[in-house]
């Protein structure tokens, strides 16, 4: 019989314990891999950022304690590196947000054509970081860039402006080139939302008078809050580990106004040679971002799914 | 009374939707037309939006180099060579390993399940930056560097979790019931892993394959720092390098751009079906 299994207490048991050993099986060589690829690196990581060494195989380390985290914390530069990570983090990821929820809702309207913007959001999203960036970089160039031909076309200026060398411009222009890339995403996943709100509750809600205003903020917007905080925290981990699009706009400059976090940590990891710094400083990141996976865990596995 | 309503609420809507699409298209067909244009052309000022003698040499430069042309656009055709196997090696060990963890945490209850599920969604948001020392590290002195097969090794960091993850979401909506019926029947774990639940999760399969492709395609920090030669160096360390040393070749850039950006964007166009169901499954669960 074949359910003899299930009714035989003793055989159920010992199904359970083979289960077991089937699931570490199956489980064992992403686990070998994970391990070795991300675990050990971060622990290694913590280790060297107790230690001076200049980069390379096989060179001397001295211990030094804490030295390398006191340095940093005592350098100024280190500070305004993380205020303009905040300050890229902070615009971007509101920038996304905003832009995202309104380009969801404009599809959730269903306009003229809103299955072809649907359909055009893919195209930015697909186009890879360094593509958007080179393309970006030359958009913004300063002596023969498409920006300044357009806006001196229009008559909004009347020379070409170097954009990329004014610092208090080189970081809101990184972000816009990094909206067109990101931002996509959002609108799909807030769109994907809205599109499962049952329609009856708006309805309802017209009958009893609420205009398209009120039904959006009193309706629509509280039922988005799972969509939206999961947003969030996606852009807010991604914006605070920025590196490819500064890397290939500005590489930080100009006069250090768009060095991010991992640029920094890039920096004194590679260029510098100053692999002690770097390893410090790249576990200060780990550090932020396990607390934001920690939020984000909080939002995916909420105590009543258990 | 109520039509007039109707088409003018059409109308405000359309105005709002002009400058969405003019926003996502206008780079990238410039990108397109620059890539079309002489180096004369491009620097004209105001530039010529729409080139008067389009030419398609810069592409031509890339696939079949005359002597005349730069080491640059000579050497592109071989790093998108590179990225187009770094990226399908690494999408074809995701799904593999992924398929078989992903379905150890959905169906078998044990101990640590739980525990594993959330360390693996917390390594997924580990920045490649806090890996790469050691990893340099170890691979220098092992002699990995510009290998392809470290570029695959440490791209895993990033994919397979991303992939366990997807699968996760995806075999979760596989009725318990058909399993069920499947070991009534006999079929041991890997039997019903295989001949039910993969089958049914086709779908996901593929939107995993698809934003697998898609991270690895794209990944820069690894390649940037790995790879200095053409053994391993992949189409977005090659584009950096064309803004970097030869910053005079910029319609070369916006060709290669171009070409490193069709394969990414032409699979998303054909499984954009899948995408919406991905992102959903991936990130929304909660």
């Amino acid at each position: 019989m074949p359910d003899n299994s299930i009714s035989n207490p003793k055989k159920r048991l010992s199904l359970r314990k083979q289960d077991e050993r089937i699931a570490w099986l199956l489980l064992a060589p992403s686990l070998l891999v994970i391990i070795l690829v991300t675990v050990w690196p971060i622990i290694y990581s913590f280790i060297l950022s107790f230690f001076v060494a200049p980069i390379g195989i096989n060179q001397i380390r001295t211990f030094v304690w804490l030295q390398n985290y006191i340095g940093i914390f005592k350098d100024p530069a280190f500070w305004e590196t993380i205020n303009r990570t905040l300050y890229f983090t902070v615009a971007s990821v509101t920038l996304n947000l905003i832009l995202g929820l309104a380009i969801a809702q404009l599809i959730h309207s269903h306009p003229w054509g809103w299955k072809f913007i649907r359909f055009s959001l893919i195209i930015p999203w697909a186009v890879p970081t360094i593509v958007n960036g080179a393309m970006w970089r030359w958009i913004y160039n300063g002596d023969f860039g498409a920006l300044n031909g357009a806006l001196m076309q229009f008559g909004f200026i009347k020379h070409y402006v170097p954009w990329l060398t004014l610092p208090s411009l080189a970081m809101p222009l990184v972000i816009l080139a990094d909206t067109w890339h990101t931002m996509p995403l959002i609108a799909l996943i807030l769109q994907a939302a809205l599109a499962g709100i049952p329609e009856e509750l708006d309805e309802a809600a017209a009958v009893d008078g609420a205009n398209a205003w009120q039904r959006f903020w009193k309706i629509r917007l509280p039922l988005l809050r799972p969509a939206l905080l999961v947003a969030l925290i996606i852009r807010t981990v991604e914006a605070f580990r920025v590196f490819d699009i500064v890397y290939i706009i500005t590489s930080g400059g100009p006069a250090s106004s768009t060095i991010t976090m991992t640029f920094l940590t890039y920096l004194y990891s590679f260029p510098y040679g100053k692999q002690g710094t770097g390893a410090a400083l790249s576990f200060i990141i780990s550090v932020v971002i396990m607390l934001l996976a920690l939020v984000y865990i909080r939002l995916l596995y909420r105590p009543e799914e258990n | 009374m109520k039509n007039y309503r109707k088409i003018f609420r059409k109308l405000i809507l359309f105005l709002f939707t002009v400058p969405v699409i003019l926003f996502i298209y206008s780079p990238i067909i410039w990108l397109f037309l620059a890539s079309l244009s002489t180096q004369v052309e491009l620097f004209s000022i105001p530039p010529h939006w729409i080139p008067q003698h389009p030419t398609f040499q810069n592409y031509l430069d890339i696939f079949f180099p005359s002597q005349a042309a730069s080491s640059v656009p000579r050497t592109f055709a071989v790093s998108l060579l590179n990225s187009i196997k770094i990226a399908s090696t690494v999408t074809v060990i995701c799904i593999v390993l992924g398929s078989l963890a992903a379905y150890a945490l959905v169906r078998i209850p044990f101990k640590y399940n739980r525990h594993i599920q959330i360390s693996i969604l917390a390594t997924r948001m580990i920045p490649e930056i806090s890996l790469i020392l050691p990893l340099f590290i170890v691979a220098s002195s092992l002699r990995l560097i510009n290998k392809p097969i470290l570029l695959v090794i440490t791209y895993l960091s990033f994919s397979l979790p991303y992939a366990i993850w997807l699968m996760v979401a995806f075999f979760q909506t596989v009725p318990i019931e058909l399993e069920e019926a499947a070991r009534l029947d006999g079929c041991s774990r890997l039997g019903i892993l295989f001949r039910v639940v993969m089958p049914i999760s086709i779908p996901g399969l593929i939107s995993t394959t698809m934003f697998i492709f898609l991270v690895a395609w794209d990944e820069f920090f690894f390649a940037l720092i790995f790879t200095s030669t053409l053994a391993a160096k992949t189409a977005p360390v090659a584009i950096a390098e064309f803004v970097g040393r030869f910053a005079v070749n910029i319609t070369g850039m916006m060709a290669g751009g171009f070409l490193a950006a069709v394969p990414p964007v032409l699979v998303a166009l054909i499984f954009q079906r899948y995408i919406v169901s991905g992102l959903t499954a991936g990130s929304v669960k909660g």
